[in-house]
């Protein structure tokens, strides 16, 4: 495939590249601006043993390096307060509040690294339940991580349909798709404080934005030239390494290296929905994933451009051939792709953090969903993503923290090992 | 700006313990992606492996490092089979997602770990024994010209390169036999190999092998090196490094690896250093200094995706040998 380029195409690569670097810089400095949100939010329950809140129970947030909080639990027994990032706090209870004794002590210490925290006490005798890690297995905690992942595979699958299409159109494996995630949080992240929209437009906006700027600007100065050069498949793939270095570093340069949240509905408090906490904003971010994700399969499958888009994914010479414009259904689906990716990063962003790294953490669970749904199929990435979200949530009721995604990647080298064109995927020879 | 102090530090960054952990490592990867045709985006597991099998054996257990490095080079070979036995039939891009998987298990399962130290890792002195055996006349600086390095530094630099020598001299002798042109052939056109008969498997197995026991040796170097074995070292990006390490040299090249590990510290501190007295001197006004760190890592990016484009086969290679055709 890699053939000598003509002098004239390679110096139009470089032009190309040069001015699609400079728009992107000035796009970035144009923004700017240095924010401080270097904070988190910490929620503390107090409950009794039937999960109902204690009111009134006073409390007081330490940190080693002298940072001091107090508060005051509220009707539903929750405290919320914001604390610094990155540090070990201690959190203990006013026992002139208390009605009884507390489960495991009136003392907790914990790490704050850079997510929103929810540190729970439960009044009762002795210890046990609800101090995280692998301690016993309940019903509430089963289904609490259950929602997580169902909401973990949401975002995943926004994101691996994309890398599923863009794999299917081009065969390129690329491994700046997380960084597609990161791009549409900093874009929203971008307008919500220097533009000053709420994130209610703003989100919307940027997940426009990232559509045509990183997805289809992105394709046509870089991969678009490449393709017409006829750059081999890995080639292509240590590329999008290349790129995904360049983007996050330059999102560091400007942004720093500090988590951020968006200006609104950062600190939001759970509701008690009975045996599980649901942040409001989780619900709704999760009810629009779900009608986009079926906005997406319903065109993908309907319109006459998805239905090129999966002619193309078939055989793209054959369609070609048949008058498919190939080039038209890849820019398609490069827009589709960073569209998605960009909500997911906004969704992310919103529930968690607005951090350089967010898109590089989830890209290997991209790819696990991609593959363990079967290369290039459509339903595959969601089923796949759905398994691995899943996966990776409920894997901490018997593994450590530390080891969940691995999980979900162990379950995607098994599953390879077992059914290599993936869970899907027509019955095709990948090796 | 005092050019002859940044150069002199370039320089020897360029020889000195990064250069030759990262060569090491290149090498092997240079034997798997480059002779070999594999794309093992997981090379950075390996040199896990050998750093911690190190660590491990003389900090955790308290056994002696060379039992502690026949470790860390069998546990290269079991880590080779377990990583080869579920991947090596699988297509180029599949290869690559399940290898780089595999190493962030690895690095999970490190962190996990409590006889690993966690998060943070192992950390005494490893390189207890080695240091013991340094041979060089007492002395506050050794060195040539404009370059020189502390006492133990200068044994280490000596010991890795002589390692680099001998490793090199190996690969170059494998590629002139028999063994080396069919791995060569494999990575040409596997069917043609298989279809003189010859077992393809085994010999793709055989060269993950042998890269990650370069990879285990530099994983080591770096433990003694450092007094220290952390999980968050070994972080994807290893490999990555590894990979612009590599074309920038000159993949499937002998002395690629060597070229391109001392071109690219060279250049990354350098970049830094000029950068760093720029905004100290106030002559360079627009950066503060905690962004030359991003600076850094742009270029490197860049430097990759300019390469694979413009240059791919790098400083020594031959644009023929290159594999970078998949499906």
């Amino acid at each position: 495939m890699l053939r000598a380029s003509p002098k004239r195409a390679s110096v139009r690569v470089l032009l190309r590249a040069l001015l699609g670097a400079l728009m992107a810089a000035i796009a970035i400095v144009g923004f700017a601006q240095p924010a401080s949100a270097d904070e988190v939010t910490l929620t503390v329950g107090v409950f009794d043993e039937e999960r109902n809140g204690i009111p009134d129970v006073a409390l007081t947030v330490t940190t080693p390096d002298g940072f001091e909080a107090a508060a005051v639990t509220d009707g539903e027994g929750l405290a919320v307060l914001p604390i610094p990032i990155q540090v070990t706090i201690t959190i203990t209870l006013e026992e002139s509040t208390l009605s009884g004794p507390v489960r495991d002590g009136l003392e907790r210490q914990t790490n704050v690294l850079t997510r929103d925290k929810r540190v729970i006490f439960t009044l009762g005798e002795g210890s046990g339940a609800n101090t995280g890690g692998s301690s016993s297995i309940t019903l509430s905690r089963v289904l609490q991580l259950f929602f997580g992942g169902l909401v973990l595979s949401l975002i995943i699958a926004l994101s691996a349909l994309g890398l599923s299409l863009i794999f299917g159109t081009t065969g390129l494996t690329n491994f700046s798709h997380g960084e597609l995630l990161t791009l549409g949080a900093f874009t929203a992240f971008v307008l919500n404080t220097a533009g000053g929209l709420n994130i209610i437009i703003a989100g919307p906006l940027a997940v426009l934005i990232s559509a045509a700027l990183w997805g289809w600007g992105q394709n046509q100065i870089l991969w678009k030239p490449l393709r017409r050069k006829g750059t081999g498949l890995i080639a292509a793939m240590i590329v999008s390494i290349g790129l995904a270095i360049v983007i996050r570093y330059l999102i560091v340069f400007f942004f720093g290296g500090a988590p951020k949240s968006y200006q609104q509905f950062a600190g939001q408090v759970p509701i008690d929905l009975g045996i599980i906490f649901v942040t409001p904003k989780e619900l709704i971010l999760s009810a629009i994933a779900i009608v986009l994700l079926t906005a997406a399969v319903l065109w993908l499958k309907g319109s006459r451009i998805g239905k090129a888009t999966r002619a193309v994914s078939d055989n793209p010479a054959l369609a070609s051939a048949s008058g498919v414009n190939v080039e038209r259904v890849i820019s398609f689906v490069w827009i589709l792709g960073a569209g998605l990716a960009a909500y997911s990063g906004v969704f992310l962003g919103l529930t968690q953090n607005v951090v350089w790294t967010m898109g590089q953490y989830l890209l290997l669970t991209f790819f696990a969903a991609v593959v363990l749904g079967g290369l290039g199929t459509i339903g595959g990435a969601i089923v796949g993503a759905f398994v691995v979200g899943i996966t990776v949530q409920m894997s901490t009721l018997f593994v450590p923290t530390e080891l969940k995604t691995a999980a979900a990647l162990f379950l995607m080298i098994i599953l390879l090992l077992i059914r290599p064109q993936g869970l899907l995927g027509k019955a095709q020879r990948v090796g | 700006m005092d050019f002859g102090f940044i150069l002199s530090q370039s320089m020897t960054q360029a020889i000195g313990v990064t250069a030759i952990i990262y060569c090491l490592a290149a090498i092997g990867l240079n034997v798997q992606f480059g002779y070999g045709g594999l794309l093992n985006f997981g090379q950075v597991a390996f040199v896990a492996v050998g750093g911690y099998a190190v660590g491990a054996t003389v900090i955790s257990v308290g056994s002696s490092l060379w039992l502690g490095l026949i470790v860390a080079l069998l546990l290269a070979t079991v880590l080779a089979l377990l990583l080869g036995i579920p991947t090596l039939r699988l297509r180029a891009d599949y290869l690559a997602i399940v290898t780089i998987a595999a190493s962030e298990i690895i690095r999970f399962a490190a962190k996990a770990s409590d006889f690993l130290g966690g998060a943070q890792g192992v950390t005494g002195p490893i390189g207890a024994d080695f240091y013991a055996l340094n041979p060089l006349p007492a002395g506050d600086r050794f060195g040539f010209g404009p370059i020189s390095f502390t006492r133990p530094d200068m044994w280490l630099v000596l010991v890795g390169w002589a390692t680099i020598a001998l490793v090199t001299l190996l690969v170059w002798a494998l590629m002139r036999s028999p063994w080396g042109r069919a791995v060569k052939g494999i990575r040409e056109d596997e069917d043609a190999v298989r279809s003189l008969g010859k077992n393809t498997y085994l010999y793709k197995m055989q060269v993950l092998i042998l890269g990650g026991i370069f990879g285990a040796l530099g994983g080591a170097f770096s433990a003694i090196a450092r007094g220290s074995v952390q999980p968050d070292g070994f972080v994807p990006d290893f490999t990555f490094f590894l990979y612009v390490i590599l074309i920038l040299g000159g993949t499937a090249r002998v002395m690629g690896p060597i070229l391109g590990a001392a071109v690219f510290w060279f250049l990354l501190v350098f970049v830094e250093q000029v950068l760093k007295e720029g905004v100290a001197s106030g002559t360079i006004t627009f950066l503060s200094s905690t962004q030359i760190g991003p600076i850094r890592f742009i270029l490197v990016g860049l430097g990759l995706m300019l390469l694979m484009i413009y240059r791919p086969q790098g400083i020594l290679g031959d644009r023929k040998e290159l594999m970078l055709d998949a499906r």
